[in-house]
């Protein structure tokens, strides 16, 4: 056996060159699928996307060829630029929240032993196994006139009547916060558990109190995963369409919100693809601010757990 | 206590779960000391060391740092700084923050910090690297950045968990001076951990050898190379030759002491325990057929080929060479003794002239060099 095996070997020794090629030639190969995926299914899209959104709605259905910038005037229009600016405050609510809930919990999940670790992850994991939409309407059922909520504040006698909690700005963001905590959980959680404890131990032996050496090691150390957490959550709160729909009844009005209306509704898919372009432009200067802010600390401009 | 004691250990004991650490330790270190505590893994002398930094809580026992009782005190009072073993530099300080945040801590004017920085570099010089990020320093850099960072607060006594442990074998050599240089210049205590016997022998004042939560032996550098409590001590430091046997015959010697005849199952040899001398027993002395336990270095074991030796006496144990090995500037010689063990000579030079399957006779150089030891 092991005679053979070397002779095997032995002639693709001989020659290094070609083995190289051969390799680049593999390495070409295995990912031309991927390349083509994308190309298929995120390139072209995007660009039909982009084409779109300089035509006219054609009548009652479907699209006019006339290129022109009239739905990005459009949009200068106060209604619409006040449904991005209306977006962008409850996004920033939103991870703002997200942050100070997920934050810790991402931080103290990592300190956890080995076996509460993974109970823990199961238990943020599970949620994910029903859709989102079932979870939401969880929600309403807490949050309707007569509800849980209701119930229990009568309950300890703080309101007498049912209060008008859903289809309010705070069901909204409750409900935004409650889809988007467990990304923010988890990529502090992916920081923390990188973080050397002895690291910490050092701060202390060198005079900090417990606070102060979370503030001046642990805290530095995690904000790379506190940052990815703060892009995960702010990006997809801009575009959750479906929790002001159905938290907040028509009173919360969101890009996203806006976007599907256009499309779906009122059939202008060219506005609603300058929507679309606008919003993804808005993402981009965020996450270009986000990387030029997270180098200027240090931390070599790194989306933890994403890039 | 004594006025210069720094340090002290009542009695720690600790567990993790069901296993014992440390099982009743108890040390006193004076100021300016270089003691250290020796052991392989798993010996507890980390957790000897975190427990004097408060990094680890001991299950019983107290602890004094100069003269107060720390036991039940956070780490952040007991300023006593410790040099971690992976050197635990902030990454994201450069090394003049790292240097100076103990100093920071204690809210102490810039002015300040930046000389004390500047000392502490130049102290373990590496002046002029204060801006440099610990990600670019090298192993050694990174090693004294550690130590600056240890000294600057001026603190009078400083803990070290194996910091040369990550160096390379001439880096350690360097490092080693360095550090005891710059302990004696500076006068702090040093609570030193290594498994490495050379590096304790060559640096400490006292040498505390660790086994299984318990100090095996405590005492000064040469008590512990020459005359070693225990066959675990004399086999750690130094790699010594344990033999089992019986005293056979004894013959008190003119000048006081007495000349102990060893039988060991491959043959027998005389050994000398002058008066003062630790083989001699402060006690009654040994007693024929008593079982003993004889510890002899490697470089003190003579082999020769078998037969009478010069002056025709049947002596020396017979064995057969089994190997020969040529390492770190010395010839090592082992060789199997009749009916089982093995003993390793060696010397100085590149080869010897006994040959593999030589039957050899075993003895030592002088017949003091073999030391009774507890086995």
């Amino acid at each position: 056996m092991e005679s053979r095996k070397s002779a095997k070997k032995a002639p693709q020794k001989d020659k290094p060159a070609r083995n190289g090629k051969l390799t680049l030639c593999g390495t070409t190969f295995s990912v031309l699928p991927l390349y083509l995926f994308t190309l298929a299914f995120v390139l072209a899209p995007l660009i039909y996307m982009f084409v779109l959104s300089f035509m006219q709605r054609g009548g009652s259905w479907g699209v006019e060829m006339s290129l022109s910038f009239d739905n990005y005037l459009r949009i200068t229009e106060p209604v619409y630029l006040g449904t991005f600016t209306e977006s962008i405050k409850l996004a920033l609510l939103c991870t703002l929240f997200v942050a100070l809930l997920g934050y810790p919990f991402g931080y103290f999940m990592a300190r956890l032993s080995p076996l509460w670790r993974q109970r823990v992850m199961l238990l943020l994991i599970v949620p994910f196994w029903t859709s989102s939409l079932m979870r939401l309407y969880g929600w309403i059922i807490f949050f309707r006139a007569n509800g849980t909520l209701d119930h229990a504040l009568m309950g300890i006698g703080l309101t007498q009547g049912p209060l008008r909690l859903l289809y309010s700005y705070p069901a909204v963001v409750t409900g935004m916060v409650y889809a988007l905590l467990p990304f923010m959980a988890y990529s502090v959680y992916a920081s923390a558990e990188k973080l050397d404890r002895s690291l910490v131990e050092a701060s202390r032996n060198l005079g900090a109190s417990a606070l102060r050496a979370f503030f001046s090691v642990s805290f530095p150390l995690t904000m790379p995963g506190l940052f990815s957490g703060i892009v995960l959550t702010f990006i997809p709160s801009m575009g959750l369409f479906f929790i002001a729909d159905i938290l907040g009844g028509s009173k919360v009005v969101l890009v996203g919100n806006l976007i599907q209306e256009q499309l779906m509704r009122a059939h202008d898919w060219p506005f609603a693809a300058a929507l679309s372009v606008c919003l993804m432009a808005l993402t981009s200067i965020f996450l270009f601010l986000y990387s030029r802010l997270t180098r200027a600390l240090g931390s070599g401009g790194e989306l933890e757990g994403l890039v | 206590m004594s006025a210069a004691e720094l340090l002290r250990l009542e009695e720690i004991t600790k567990r993790f779960g069901t296993t014992p650490v440390l099982r009743g330790v108890s040390l006193s270190v004076n100021a300016g000391e270089f003691i250290t505590l020796l052991g392989g893994s798993g010996c507890g002398k980390t957790t000897t060391l975190r427990i004097i930094a408060g990094l680890e809580k001991a299950d019983s026992g107290r602890v004094f740092i100069a003269g107060e009782e720390v036991t039940h005190k956070p780490p952040n009072e007991r300023n006593i700084p410790m040099v971690f073993q992976n050197y635990a530099l902030f990454p994201h300080m450069n090394v003049g923050e790292n240097i100076g945040y103990s100093l920071k801590l204690k809210k102490r004017p810039k002015k300040e910090i930046r000389k004390a920085v500047g000392e502490a570099l130049a102290l373990v010089r590496l002046s002029g690297y204060e801006h440099r990020r610990p990600s670019e320093l090298s192993g050694g850099q990174k090693q004294r950045v550690a130590m600056a960072r240890a000294i600057a607060g001026r603190p009078q006594a400083m803990l070290l968990d194996e910091p040369l442990g990550a160096l390379d074998l001439q880096l350690r050599r360097e490092m080693q001076l360095e550090l005891k240089r710059l302990q004696e210049q500076l006068g702090i205590t040093f609570i030193y951990i290594t498994h490495d016997q050379e590096e304790a022998l060559t640096m400490s004042d006292r040498i505390a050898v660790m086994r299984e939560g318990l100090f095996e032996q405590l005492g000064s550098a040469s008590e512990i190379y020459d005359r070693p409590r225990t066959a675990f001590v004399a086999r750690f430091v130094g790699n010594a030759n344990i033999l089992s046997g019986a005293v056979v015959d004894r013959k008190p010697l003119p000048e006081g002491g007495e000349c102990i005849v060893f039988q060991h199952p491959a043959g027998r040899e005389r050994l000398l325990c002058p008066a003062g001398a630790s083989c001699a027993k402060a006690g009654p002395s040994y007693e024929q057929g008593q079982k003993i336990t004889l510890a002899v270095r490697s470089e003190y074991m003579e082999l020769s080929p078998a037969g009478k030796d010069s002056s025709g006496e049947d002596r020396g144990l017979a064995a057969t060479v089994t190997g020969k090995s040529f390492a770190g500037g010395q010839l090592r010689i082992t060789a199997l003794l009749k009916g089982g063990g093995e003993v390793t000579a060696s010397r100085h030079g590149i080869d010897s002239p006994l040959k593999i399957g030589q039957a050899v006779r075993v003895s030592w150089k002088c017949e003091s060099h073999a030391v009774p030891v507890e086995d």
